[in-house]
């Protein structure tokens, strides 16, 4: 580990309309690190990043290299020796992998312009090879699952050859496996002298692979600390500023009779007999390693793919789902995994994306009666603690954790019967992400069923009352609470 | 909040392209700009011509835009799916023979105006249902009927015009009701009703859902096919009332009639702010798009200037509001 300076970033201001989104901020990182950069949601993280990319200007100073850094814009920061790995994928859908990594600066014949395919296509090969990533370098980036496009965004990032790669919530979107391929890619970029931030709500990762850590309150600068000089605690201090308990413990919920049940269902060349059931009052936990097909089953119950075969029970009756509609009216809620793809509409406002799967209740005479929605709306944004500073702001606007929150409350909303909930914590922060739980054990009390995925396994672990083991389109078993651990998931899953 | 000025440096974050532009008033004037450019052409047309700033002038220029205005509601419909309507030009002058031809007397004053109405809906569900079920992209759906609308308006009536139109039916053009123009009425009648449905119903924010984001909008249980071919079928059906009026302002059903029309709406929408990537739009902002085309339009003509020119300063606004609103987006 290096003492030399390679990043000093000096009172970084920034200003949206409405909103002072960082003030005054410091941030110090030596070469051949790994830096964490800390906060709640809307601390202003991604802000600092964007700017030291050159995607936003602030007012301060930047020197990295000792040389003071003037950006015109991300081009020019990648030219500089920084890359970054952004919160929100960006992938364009329409073309390959190798095509997406290589956009800009693809090998072409001599200086004819026209790209060389075969070249890409190796070099991309050999880049993932090195990166222990198998993705087919030839497939379309629509046909992905996020966690793969999450590997690719990484790859594309570490391809730049940069002194520093900044990695806002690299992990949010992906399972334990590839965050062990991560971390083996941090680790050796680490001995070439690569210095990395790291952006993460998951601080178990943090403490495992951070050597620093300035944390960020509301767009103040906190504090930047040696990571042995602090534990769990006195990190969520600094960042929260008071004392919260960050793990929510599971209250037990009576469970009752069975709402839905599922049988036999299949999906050509995604999945196939899948059978369970969830009771009232459960929380049912789906585990499984990435591209196992959890999603896929969840959304073709739903309606959304719906499957080729089998049969949904609700209540002990049998019913057709074949569009989403059908499911919302039968009091079913789907929180999905990809914010951005399936979850938020992005030009429109924090209300408007909060009242769209339940508009018939905010109706009077076919007009949407406003005081009602505004009602609604402002109980959801004060009940999960949403930072906004409006609700006609639009949810692009929004941080990663808030755009969350902003989603499960569409479904709240609704005041489902049974809710689903895709990685229903991605991005959110320790003490959303305590809140959120404890919602979730209070809708279970409640009588609701809940299913959940979840590629963190402490939250599997700590919110199931059951957990379902996912693997390659199978469910390979089925755990109670009392003998889940992490060994036994995925000894089930690989059996 | 410190008022510090900044400017805003953005781009996608793959480094393609970059914009720079001041921030401090940016929300003003996203949110008023076009009504105050609209305002300053006024000015500027009054001080430039004399002729421009009186009631009788003025009250021409806005019966004048009534049609295209019609048509562009719903067009802004359209468009905020993140579709387009190429045939609006087309249907125009079919509903206008069709409707010609049961409008010459021995007919009751309804049923011309159920069938204008009734084809021009027929078209956008048409449209509707080619664009979804038949999975073709609405630029080639469109661009289908419009071809082929022109081609029945000519087959239809012989490629003449149909006159002799009965004087109820002639009222709808040139009519006055409550001291004004009827199809100035119409204008803020359509108008209203359409701002009503595009903001407070829920058919209006399923129309801003699908454009946002189709996947996520299915997910939220709307159907999205359905309702885009409600979308279109609307917007057929403002194009029909649009060509009622215009044959009867001209008092014959022509063929010929509504050449380019399509493209003169889809620019007082986009001009109006509408964003062809979808989710963004209103309908005031489409009145005063076309309400800019038209003062454009009128007050060139007043000075002589040669509709080459025109033409010409017309697409220069029509790329300079697309760029603003290209502008706007990088935003995200
Ligand atoms: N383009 C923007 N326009 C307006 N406000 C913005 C914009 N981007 C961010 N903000 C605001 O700035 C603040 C900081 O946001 P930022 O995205 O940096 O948070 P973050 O620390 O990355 O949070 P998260 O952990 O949720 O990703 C938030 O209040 C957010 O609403
Ligand atoms: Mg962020």
């Amino acid at each position: 580990m290096g003492e030399e300076i390679l990043l000093e970033m000096k009172d970084i201001s920034k200003e949206f309309p409405g909103v002072k989104a960082l003030d005054k901020i410091q941030l110090t990182v030596k070469k051949g690190t790994v830096h964490a950069l800390m906060g709640e949601n809307g601390a202003g993280k991604s802000t600092l990043m964007k700017i030291l990319f050159g995607i936003y200007s602030g007012s301060g100073t930047i020197s990295f290299k000792g040389e003071e850094l003037k950006l015109s814009g991300p081009k020019d920061a990648l030219k500089k020796g920084i890359s970054m790995i952004h919160q929100e994928l960006n992938p364009i859908p329409e073309m390959t992998v190798a095509e997406n990594i290589f956009l800009g600066r693809e090998p072409v014949y001599g200086k004819t312009g026209w790209v060389n395919k075969k070249k890409l296509v190796q070099q991309t090969a050999e880049l993932f090879e090195t990166l222990n990533i198998p993705i087919d370098p030839t497939t379309k980036m629509k046909d992905l699952t996020i966690a793969s496009m999450q590997m690719v965004e990484i790859a594309m990032a570490v391809s730049h050859s940069a002194d520093l790669i900044i990695m806002d919530e690299p992990t949010s979107a992906i399972t334990d496996k590839e965050v062990k391929y991560l971390f083996e890619i941090i680790r050796s970029l680490k001995s070439k002298g690569v210095a990395i931030i790291y952006i993460s709500h998951k601080m178990d990762e943090v403490f495992r692979i951070c050597d620093e850590i300035t944390v960020l309150r509301d767009g103040q600068y906190i504090g930047t600390k040696r990571t042995d000089e602090l534990d769990h605690d006195s990190l969520t201090q600094m960042m929260v500023g008071r004392e919260i308990k960050q793990v929510f413990h599971k209250e037990p919920a009576e469970i009752k009779e069975v709402i839905l049940s599922v049988k036999n269902l299949s999906k050509e060349g995604k999945f196939k007999n899948i059978s369970f059931e969830v009771r009232k009052g459960e929380i049912l936990g789906i585990a499984g390693l990435m591209g196992a097909g959890r999603t896929e089953v969840i959304e073709s119950i739903f309606g959304v793919d719906p499957p080729t075969s089998g049969e949904i029970y609700l209540c002990g009756k049998p019913i057709k789902i074949k569009h989403p509609s059908d499911a919302i009216r039968h009091k079913i809620g789907l929180l999905t995994e990809d914010r951005k793809l399936t979850g938020a509409f992005l030009p429109l406002s924090v209300k408007e994306n909060m009242i769209m799967s339940g508009m018939n209740k905010f109706l009077n005479f076919g007009f949407v009666n406003g005081g009602k929605v505004k009602q609604s709306c402002v109980s959801m944004v004060e009940k999960l603690n949403i930072k906004t500073p409006n609700l006609n702001k639009l949810i692009m606007n929004l941080s990663g954790g808030n755009q969350q929150k902003v989603l499960l409350a569409r479904w709240l909303l609704n005041d489902p019967d049974l809710l689903i909930l895709d990685e229903p914590t991605r991005g959110v922060d320790v003490g959303a992400k305590a809140e959120i739980h404890k919602l979730m054990c209070k809708l279970a009390q409640e009588g609701k069923a809940i299913i959940m995925i979840s590629s963190e396994m402490p939250e599997i672990l700590g919110m199931s009352d059951r957990i379902l083991v996912m693997h390659e389109g199978h469910f390979k078993g089925e755990l109670s609470r009392e003998e889940a651990n992490q060994e036994r998931i995925l000894q089930i899953a690989f059996q | 909040m410190k008022n510090q000025q900044t400017i805003e440096k953005q781009a996608p974050v793959n480094g393609r392209v970059r914009v720079d532009w001041k921030e401090k008033g940016s929300e003003v004037v996203s949110r008023y700009g076009i009504f105050l450019i609209f305002l300053g052409m006024v000015a500027l047309m009054s001080i430039l011509t004399p002729h421009f700033f009186t009631y009788f002038n003025l009250i021409n220029v806005v019966r004048q835009v009534s049609f295209i205005g019609i048509v562009a509601m719903g067009v802004t419909f359209v468009i905020i799916t993140k579709g387009i309507d190429l045939s609006s030009g087309s249907v125009i002058a079919l509903v206008s023979v069709m409707a010609a031809s049961f409008a010459q007397g021995g007919h009751s004053l309804v049923v011309p105006i159920l069938i204008g109405l009734g084809i021009g809906a027929l078209t956008g569900l048409i449209n509707g249902t080619i664009a979804t079920k038949g999975m073709i992209p609405p630029f080639i759906a469109t661009l289908g009927m419009m071809t082929a609308a022109r081609g029945m308006a000519l087959l239809y009536s012989n490629g003449r015009p149909i006159g002799n139109l009965t004087d109820s039916f002639l009222f709808m053009g040139s009519g006055d009701l409550l001291g004004l123009p009827f199809p100035i009425i119409m204008f803020l009648v359509m108008g209203l009703i359409s701002h009503l449905l595009l903001n407070n119903t829920k058919f209006g924010k399923s129309t801003y859902a699908i454009g946002g984001n189709e996947q996520a909008a299915r997910i939220c249980g709307i159907n999205v096919d359905r309702h885009l071919i409600l979308v279109y079928t609307y917007a057929g059906f403002l194009t029909g009332i649009a060509a009622l009026m215009l044959t009867a302002r001209i008092s014959a059903g022509q063929p010929s009639m509504g050449v380019m029309y399509e493209l003169d709406a889809i620019a007082a929408a986009v001009i109006g702010g509408t964003s062809l990537t979808g989710g963004i739009g209103t309908i005031p902002g489409t009145m005063i798009g076309a309400l800019i085309i038209g003062v454009l339009n009128n007050g060139l003509d007043l000075m002589n200037v040669s509709s080459y020119w025109q033409q010409i300063l017309k697409g220069i606004i029509i790329v300079t509001a697309v760029l603003i609103d290209s502008r706007k987006n990088r935003k995200s």
